[in-house]
């Protein structure tokens, strides 16, 4: 039998802060005791163009991306970028999604449409969708730029893993600065209710 | 005695430069290239070795080869079309041989994430006669560092580690072993070898009997080599696959038996002969190019390959999947979905490119571009970029169209190159513009640092990889010496002047360069000190659209929006994006741009 590998997509927009994000979520994995791999693409990809990172873990992982239709869990830091990835997505994905919207330039020049109805879309087809006002929580919190630590502290969650594995990890990776309000933000995360 | 004391999470470009560090790596050169810049920007973290920006490949290998020459275990690192620019010192480093330990890191981008081309390296080891070792993962890109360099030195030849996008970015745990600093810096000297080290001809005939001569030996260490290995589990197929083939063909062979090439070239015959007769069908599962399945075919063995592998992009376990026939896909959710505008990467906001781009866009010109993030400006609204071949192509491609268009190409033919990309190999072009008498208007946009690749220093910034302060290359003075008569700065932020600056040049009939100076708004202390986050007052607003076309980021079309007029559509600016720049201020002509009340 293969060992059972838990395979959690980012998405979200360059300079969001999925990177970070994957980051702290691998580094916690690995200090857990698993086996970890990670991929996103850098260059190009930053400037504002869409972005994602692969995490897989498990007792033996091999390939550093995740196949069509397996991922457990979808991070989204923005809701358009969600739809571009429902082909790796099953039935029962988890998916949190930041309530936030950021328009590419084709919509700014008014050359395309932002879709609209997203939220309910997903929410149509994946029934284990939370939808979270990450931005508000983020300012709630004392920095508005949190963002993508609120929804990776729901994130935490879903992963068999104590609250201070993810503490232990932040407060070794992030500087001095800002480790204060990112544990608030990550709490404040953890604190929203789960879906079934 | 190496220990193994703490496991890592790293990249593999993190793991290649601890990998360095460890096997006892004295010098390094690069020029920054994704997928490869991290290599170099993490060996700095690390004591003892000796770290360089080169101004190209070609550069950044000589200088290694001297290293080399003169006893240091050295690493070089670059991109994959790096390579292309220190082809030339590589074929004949092949010849001469090395003294201390020499690894060249090709890092490929099969679907080209950040790349012109996706040409596959492999077959620079084939041309050059060199060997290459394809790690699979970011231990193997740390423990290859250490082999390439045994090789290296046991065979007196450079050995080129080959690395992929997927390997250099991707993070997996990482056993570390402590350093051997010790025993290869006793070794730095200098030692005169001409018959070695001189290639002219009656050396290099000899040489190339010996180059023949390792190959031969090489291919029989391939055969023993303990990173060519062979799994034999269900024998119904066997798989020959290398690099990040191999983890995604795991993934969804798990059962199936492997030969998994730590070193693709040159190849293992007797290890590949024994796996064919052990197995009862052959695959070969690589990205790009055929380059193991048709040696294996030439081997007269019979396989599969590029008929079900696509030769084209990067695999991934689901195409992987579709190599072998038979296989039943899984299906995703069906759903149906609105059309998703795309969201490709841009000019930042307040990006100081914008201002020169604006006035040759207006101009109309054919404009020659080159590489970096200023090559961006190909996109809508601006558009004002018509070529993008390779680094320093763009002056070469404004004289060529100047010369054959002759009288009617006067004052239709621009370049332009950021400064990085300058230094790298756009002087010596520059020299041809001035010494065959060009009239074409050359526009260097120099905004002080290495910007696409995440901001290194080049030799225009004042300072090293290593952060000491230095020599600054001073442009004009450069251009002038040349033969340049006509230099001009512009401040790209004033779209007035630099309109003007740039229809002059236009116009004169002999060759001219526009520096557009200003730093990179990424930079540190690079935000003027006037300026303030702006927005739009919406009674002012007439809805023309006039900002719209500068393709910030920061200015939004509102289609519902009432104007000013009492009209459908306006613009708005996001305040968390916009850093003031006032370039649309500057193009408003009803002052609805103002300071965030």
């Amino acid at each position: 039998m293969k060992d059972k590998i838990t395979n959690i997509l980012m998405a979200g927009v360059g300079g969001q802060g999925i990177i970070m994000a994957s980051n702290m979520l691998s580094e916690a994995l690995l200090a857990a005791g698993r086996d970890v791999k990670k991929s996103e693409v850098h260059g190009m990809a930053q400037r504002g163009g869409s972005v994602t990172s692969h995490v897989r873990f498990g007792r033996k992982v091999f390939s550093p991306l995740i196949r069509k239709g397996e991922v457990d869990i979808l991070y989204s830091l923005e809701l358009l970028e969600t739809l571009r990835y429902t082909d790796y997505l099953k039935k029962e994905t988890v998916i949190i999604l930041n309530d936030y919207r950021l328009n590419p330039p084709s919509v700014s020049l008014g050359a395309k449409t932002y879709p609209e109805g997203i939220p309910e879309l997903v929410r149509a087809n994946f029934p284990r969708t939370t939808l979270i006002d990450g931005v508000g929580i983020a300012r709630e919190v004392g920095n508005p730029k949190t963002v993508s630590t609120v929804i990776l502290g729901h994130l935490s969650l879903y992963i068999d893993m104590p609250e201070n594995t993810w503490a232990d990890i932040m407060s070794d990776r992030l500087p001095s600065k800002i480790l204060d309000v990112n544990l608030k933000a990550f709490h404040a995360g953890r604190e929203i209710k789960q879906v079934a | 005695m190496s220990v193994t004391h703490r496991k890592q999470l790293l990249s593999g470009n993190e793991a290649i430069a601890r990998g360095a560090y460890e096997a006892g790596v004295l010098f390094a050169s690069a020029y920054p290239g994704t997928p490869s810049t991290e290599i170099l920007e993490n060996l700095i973290s690390y004591d003892g070795i000796y770290c360089e920006w080169s101004p190209n490949e070609k550069v950044a290998l000589e200088v290694g080869v001297g290293a080399c020459y003169a006893g240091a275990r050295t690493l070089v690192a670059m991109k994959h079309v790096g390579v292309n620019v220190a082809a030339d010192p590589l074929f004949t480093l092949s010849y001469t041989g090395i003294r201390g330990g020499m690894v060249l890191v090709t890092a490929d981008d099969p679907e080209l994430h950040s790349s012109q081309n996706e040409q596959d390296n492999r077959n620079y080891a084939k041309f050059a006669k060199v060997p290459m070792l394809d790690p699979a993962d970011s231990q193997e890109a740390k423990d290859y560092v250490a082999l390439a360099l045994d090789i290296s030195e046991q065979f007196d030849t450079p050995v080129l580690l080959r690395s992929t996008t997927r390997v250099s970015h991707s993070q997996s745990s990482v056993s570390l072993s402590e350093p051997d600093r010790t025993t290869h810096a006793g070794k730095v000297s200098i030692v005169k070898d001409p018959p070695k080290l001189v290639m002219l001809p009656a050396n290099a005939r000899k040489r190339h009997v010996v180059v023949e001569e390792r190959m031969k030996r090489l291919r029989e260490f391939a055969d023993t080599f303990r990173e060519n290995v062979m799994e034999i589990n269900d024998t119904d197929i066997g798989i020959i696959t290398a690099g990040i083939s191999y983890q995604y063909a795991k993934e969804i062979f798990p059962n199936a038996s492997y030969l998994k090439l730590g070193m693709v070239y040159p190849l293992p015959e007797k290890l590949i002969r024994e796996f064919s007769g052990k197995v009862k069908r052959l695959l070969v599962i690589e990205e790009l190019d055929p380059f193991i399945e048709e040696q294996v075919r030439a081997m007269g063995l019979e396989t599969s390959g590029k008929e079900n592998v696509p030769i084209l992009g990067e695999l991934n376990p689901d195409i992987v999947a579709s190599s072998l026939s038979g296989y039943v896909f899984k299906e995703s959710v069906p759903m149906e979905k609105p059309e998703l505008p795309p969201r490709p990467p841009n000019m930042c906001p307040g990006c100081p490119h914008r201002g020169i781009f604006y006035a040759l866009s207006k101009s109309k010109v054919f404009v020659a571009g080159d590489i970096g993030c200023y090559t961006l400006a190909f996109l809508p609204p601006l558009q004002a970029i018509d070529t993008c071949l390779c680094m320093g192509a763009s002056i070469g491609h404004a004289v060529g169209i100047d010369k054959v268009m002759g009288k009617e190409g006067q004052g239709k033919v621009a370049a332009v190159i950021g400064d990085s990309t300058f230094f790298h190999s756009g002087i010596t072009p520059l020299i041809d513009a001035a010494y065959n008498k060009s009239s074409a208007t050359i526009c260097i946009l120099d905004n002080r640092t290495t910007a696409m690749t995440g901001a290194q220093q080049n030799p225009g910034t004042g300072k090293t990889l290593m952060g000491e302060d230095t020599h600054r290359v001073d442009i004009p003075a450069l251009a002038k010496s040349i033969g340049i008569n006509r230099v001009r700065k512009v401040d790209p932020y004033d779209i007035q002047k630099t309109r003007e600056i740039v229809t002059e040049e236009l116009d004169v009939d002999e060759i001219s360069v526009i520096i557009s100076e200003s730093p990179c708004v990424l930079l540190k202390g690079a935000r003027r000190k006037e300026w303030e986050v702006l927005s739009v007052d919406h009674d002012k607003c007439t809805g023309c659209k006039a900002c719209i076309m500068l393709g910030c980021p920061a200015i939004g079309w509102d289609p519902e929006g009432i104007n000013g007029k009492g009209k459908k559509g306006r613009s708005v600016i996001d305040e968390m994006l916009c850093i003031g720049c006032t370039m649309c201020q500057q193009l408003c002509k009803f002052d609805a741009i103002v300071k965030v009340p």
